[in-house]
Parts: structure tokens; C-alpha cells; sequence
């Protein structure tokens, strides 16, 4: 079930700012794909783009065409709430819903859709808690808020209610980034699992994690301030971090960047 | 040898470094204070003053100086700045909670007298209004049904309006919405009672009834609680709505399912506040439910009852002995009936509130 992405000439605005620009890349299936690049860049942004979520916010708009497998994301009668059952996503921050309990808020995209048949949610439940390596964690207290987890816990949590209603594409934003060591490995080891079924695309600025685990990485930059971002290059992961063709690729990665 | 001699002294550091000062004990505040008001009782009663009043706040007054005075000679400066601005929050506290207490106080003990299940069951009619007797039940009734109607109209009406200003509203049409609600926020309520008695009575003809006092009512509700709802709906984290449109949930149940609950506690505790303030309203239902002496269930027609409406007619139109007490009693049932709304919305609030699970 896991699809190909394939954007091309993609640019996206705030207003009449121009985040990033005429962007093109291919990212496969059953993979992980990294972004790494300074802030501001704009990787986020491009990540928002991936699963409609960019015009979410106020005034914003893209440009160019993402296709997903043979669809165009943005193509005239795309429905973007169906983009976004296909195309999932974790935040920076873990966001568990504050009024449910733990097994609500990984069955709320199914509920919120309208499943209400206990034995299918509670198979849900288990299935997506022990994808997201959180079941023997929680298994006991499964009505407790699922906001009286830790920090680690919680991001899991908000991976197992990412899945739960089984996308096709996952997107992870900076995923670890408020996260501890350990929390951090747990969803390491995690993503290395979850590629075998899913296409995934992770924002980090952690470069050895980038380098941990994804397989391709693609490198973001921009200009100056207030030009949009760009893609430098997007490669083979152990070649990005080995020997990049693009200067600003190895300066970026080496530390002697700015 | 070292050459250097004109600069041998260290110059003064530029700021105090020891860490320790001297300090007022513990009981220095409590201290001050007992000081405070026996200085200040004894120049109220040197100098003749009648009102208790004068006393606390020359004591107030005593307060203040002494605690700074006491603190600039022993701490310092600084130290002193603070606990004068401490002693000004104290002071303004109990400024503040006096006259609430009294009032409630007074209330409570000029009330309690009248107030039995006699008086909460039984109406006005038949009673001679310059004897003992009579009761509120048809007042309680008519305030009951007449917030209730004005809630049922005003809620839902000011609940969507706010959604829209936080969830929907752009432009040109929000801000003019937005201003209207801040205008209908100062309207007095006797301007609530003329427009809807030239409108609804007056030019469509509809003849005094409890509805028509609830029109007015939810014309001043309706923009508190617009205004409430706005601002709870606002403190949900823009991430919740993304985390719920991430996972392919469409707008408008994002709305009703993750944002409303979310914010619920609050909701609620707004609207409650806002009945609660309705509920004291006179002049818009002296004007348009027009007070009866007997029970009149149907708010629909004829005229009704409120309790704040039966208490003015008790006190003004009655004025006598037995029309004071039954005012007081009346007005002792209405501060418990808003009391009680305040700390339902409160519970409410509390429970239905994000739980952390510790």
C-alpha cells in the first residue's frame, strides 16, 4: 500500500512570500527519506505540501503538481480531507487530543470517520499501539487521558494514531526533537520497522539521525534571508554523508556552514 | 618592583556584593498589620469618628506607611519597594472582599427569617400585601422559565457566532460582526426592554407575556457569551485542529469534535456566567413581562413574574415591614440561585476539563 511521491515544479507561498521554490524530487515507497537543511529553509513547508496541509494556514497557496503514484494531489477535483487519510503525518510537538483517552486518540481519525464497531476499533488499537512499540507500555490503562504520558510516550502514541488509520505515506516533522535519548531511539527503531509497509519522509535536524535512519536524504538550503528555499540534491543517504556532489552539501554536513 | 601605584586601591564594585542583608522576621507582615489596626482604632476612637468605616481605613492607610517605613530601615530600599506593593495587594483584597461579604452577610441575615418552604411555594395571590404571608413561588417560576427561554435562544445563537469568528471569519464580514457584538456588549438593558417592546409588543401587536421579557434578556446575554465562547475557542492549540485535519478529519467535525470538546469547560462556564447575569436583570422585564401577584405558568401569555421584578415591587409598592422582609427573602433566594449557577459552571468547568491523568 505504500505509494511513490513525485513532485515537480513546486513552489509554495505565505501571502506573497515565496517559501520554497520550483521544487522536483522522487521519493520511493517502502523507504525512509530524510530532509536536513538550516532553518527556515523551507523543509517543513515542503513537507506540509506533501499532504495538503500548507494551505491549512491562512493565505497560503502552492504551486506545481505532487503525484502520488498517478494522482495529482492538486488536481482539480482531489478532495485534500482524502489526501489526507492517504498521507499522514506526526508533528514536531507530540499533539495528543487532551479530552480522550489513550485508546480514543488512536482510534479518533476511525471514529471521527465514522467506525464505530468495538470489536474492529479495539483490533485497531492493539495493532497500532504495538506498531508504534507503545502497547506494552499503556496496555493497562488504555481509558487513562493520553495526556498524563511522557513526552516520548505521547509522540508514540500520536505515531499509533497516525496508522491507525493505515495511510499510504507517512510524514514526520522534526519527530524527535522534543524528545530524550532514549524516546528518540524508540522512534528510531520504530520508523526502521514501519518502512517496510509504509513510504516514509522524515524532517530532522539532526544529521546523524538523518544518517541513522533513512536511505535517501535530500539537502534543503536557500540563498539569504527572505529567498525561498531550494533543493540542493537528494541522494543515496551514505552518499550525501560520504561524498555529496554539491559543495554547499559538504560544507552543510561538515559543521562549516555560515 | 611593580610600576603601578596611582591605581593600587580597587575602585567600588559597581553593585552591592554581599549576599546577606538583615530581614524582618516571619510574623513582620502580621505584626504590622495588628499594629496597624490598633493605631488606627485608637485615633478613630480618639478623634470621635462614628463610621467603622474611617477606622479601617486610617488602619489601611497605617498599614501601608508602617510596612514601608519598617522595611526601608531594616532591608533596604528594594525590599521595602516590595513589600509595600505586597501590602497594596492586601490591602486592595480586602478592600475588594468587604463589601461582598457584607452584602452577602446582610442579605443572609435579613432574608432568612421569611424565607421557608411557605414562602418558596405559595404566590402573592390573596395576600394582603400590608400583612405577613405570600410567597415567591410564582416569581421563582417566572425567572426560571424566562432565563431558560432566553438561554435556549441566546446559546446556540452566540455558541455559532463565535465559531465562525474564530474558525471561519476573514475579512470585511467578521470585523463587522465582531464590532456589533462589541457594541451590543454596552447596550443597557432598559434599551434591550424598549426595543423589543416597540418591535415585538408595540409594532407586531404581542401582548405582555414572559417570552417577550426573554427576548430582551437574550439580546444582552447573546454577545457575552459570543464574546466568552471566542475567547475559550481561541486557547485551543492551533495543533489539535492539524493533528485532526492530518488525520483526514474534515473541517466542521474538527470543529464539533475535537475543538468544542476541548474547549467545553469554558463554554460552559461563560454561558452560565452570562445567565447569571441575566438573571438579575429588572428594567427590561418590568417593561415587558409586567409582574402578577399570581402563579402563571404558560410564559407565553399574560403577564409573569421574576424575582428581581418582586423584589422591587416589594420594597417600592409595598413599602412596609412585611413587604421588606419579603424583598429581602426574595433576594436572598436570588443570590443563592446565582450562587448555585456560578459553582455548577465551575464544576462543570472542572470536570469536563482536559485531564492531565496525574
Amino acid at each position: 500500500m505504500a505509494k511513490r511521491i513525485d513532485v515537480s515544479g513546486l513552489s509554495a507561498y505565505y501571502g506573497s512570500t515565496r517559501a520554497i521554490e520550483d521544487i522536483s524530487m522522487t521519493i520511493e515507497p517502502r523507504s525512509v527519506t530524510a530532509f536536513i537543511g538550516p532553518s527556515g529553509c523551507g523543509k517543513s513547508t515542503f513537507l506540509r505540501t506533501l499532504n495538503r496541509m500548507h494551505e491549512v494556514i491562512p493565505s497560503a497557496r502552492v504551486e506545481g503538481k505532487v503525484m502520488l503514484d498517478d494522482e495529482n494531489l492538486y488536481g482539480s477535483n482531489i478532495d485534500p480531507v482524502a489526501v489526507r487519510r492517504a498521507v499522514g503525518m506526526v508533528f514536531q510537538r507530540p499533539n495528543p487530543f487532551p479530552t480522550m483517552s489513550i485508546y480514543d486518540n488512536v482510534v479518533a481519525g476511525l471514529k471521527l470517520a465514522g467506525v464505530k464497531k468495538k470489536s474492529v476499533l479495539d483490533g485497531v488499537v492493539e495493532k497500532s499501539l504495538k506498531g508504534a512499540n507503545l502497547w506494552n507500555e499503556v496496555k493497562d490503562r488504555l481509558n487513562k487521558p493520553g495526556a498524563g504520558l511522557s513526552g516520548g510516550q505521547q509522540q508514540r502514541l500520536c505515531i499509533a494514531r497516525a496508522i491507525a488509520v493505515e495511510p499510504q505515506v507517512l510524514l514526520m516533522d522534526e519527530p524527535c526533537s522534543a524528545l530524550d535519548p532514549i524516546s528518540t531511539l524508540a522512534i528510531e527503531d520504530l520508523i526502521g520497522e514501519l518502512k517496510s509497509q509504509y513510504t516514509i519522509v522524515i524532517v530532522t535536524h539532526n544529521m546523524q539521525q538523518a544518517a541513522r535512519v533513512s536511505d535517501r536524504t535530500a539537502f534543503f538550503n536557500l540563498a539569504g534571508v527572505g529567498q525561498p528555499g531550494k533543493l540542493v540534491e537528494l541522494d543515496d543517504t551514505p552518499r550525501i554523508f560520504s561524498n555529496p556532489s554539491v559543495q554547499a552539501t559538504e560544507d552543510y554536513i561538515s559543521g562549516r556552514f555560515g | 618592583m611593580s610600576t603601578v601605584t596611582a591605581t593600587a586601591s580597587p575602585s567600588e564594585p559597581l553593585v552591592r556584593r554581599e549576599l546577606t542583608t538583615a530581614r524582618l522576621p516571619k510574623w513582620a507582615p502580621l505584626g504590622t498589620s495588628v499594629l496597624a489596626i490598633t493605631l488606627g482604632c485608637g485615633i478613630g476612637a480618639g478623634a470621635g469618628l462614628g463610621s467603622h468605616l474611617q477606622w479601617g481605613l486610617i488602619s489601611a492607610v497605617l498599614f501601608l506607611i508602617l510596612s514601608y517605613a519598617l522595611a526601608a530601615k531594616v532591608e533596604g530600599r528594594r525590599q521595602a519597594k516590595d513589600r509595600f506593593a505586597t501590602s497594596v495587594v492586601w490591602v486592595a483584597f480586602i478592600l475588594a472582599v468587604v463589601p461582598l461579604a457584607s452584602l452577602t452577610i446582610y442579605t443572609i441575615q435579613q432574608g432568612i427569617g421569611v424565607v421557608n418552604g411557605n414562602f418558596l411555594s405559595h404566590s402573592m395571590k390573596n395576600v394582603i400585601s400590608s400583612g405577613p404571608g405570600g410567597g415567591i413561588y410564582h416569581a421563582l417560576l417566572g425567572t426560571l422559565e424566562q432565563v431558560g427561554l432566553a438561554t435556549a435562544m441566546a446559546a446556540p445563537i452566540g455558541l455559532m457566532t463565535a465559531v465562525y469568528l474564530v474558525e471561519y471569519g476573514k475579512g470585511r464580514l467578521a470585523k463587522v460582526v465582531t464590532f456589533f457584538v462589541d457594541v451590543m456588549t454596552g447596550i443597557p438593558s432598559i434599551v434591550a426592554g424598549l426595543f423589543i417592546l416597540s418591535l415585538w409588543n408595540i409594532l407586531l401587536g404581542f401582548d405582555y407575556s414572559g417570552f417577550s421579557g426573554s427576548l430582551a434578556l437574550a439580546i444582552l446575554m447573546m454577545p457575552v457569551v459570543v464574546r466568552s465562547t471566542e475567547e475559550m475557542l481561541k486557547l485551543v492549540p492551533n495543533e489539535l485542529r492539524e493533528a485532526s485535519y492530518a488525520l483526514g478529519v474534515p473541517k466542521w467535525k474538527t470543529i464539533l469534535r475535537i475543538v468544542i470538546p476541548t474547549a467545553i469547560g469554558g463554554i460552559t462556564t461563560g454561558v452560565m456566567l452570562a445567565v447569571a447575569r441575566i438573571t438579575g436583570e429588572t428594567a427590561p422585564v418590568m417593561m415587558l413581562v409586567f409582574g402578577a401577584d399570581f402563579i402563571n405558568s404558560d410564559p407565553f401569555n399574560g403577564p409573569q413574574q421574576s424575582l428581581p421584578l418582586y423584589i422591587w415591587q416589594q420594597y417600592a409598592l409595598v413599602n412596609n415591614d412585611f413587604g421588606y422582609a419579603r424583598a429581602w427573602g426574595a433576594a436572598l433566594v436570588l443570590i443563592a440561585f446565582v450562587m448555585g449557577l456560578n459553582l455548577i459552571a465551575r464544576g462543570i468547568a472542572r470536570w469536563r476539563s482536559p485531564k492531565s491523568g496525574h
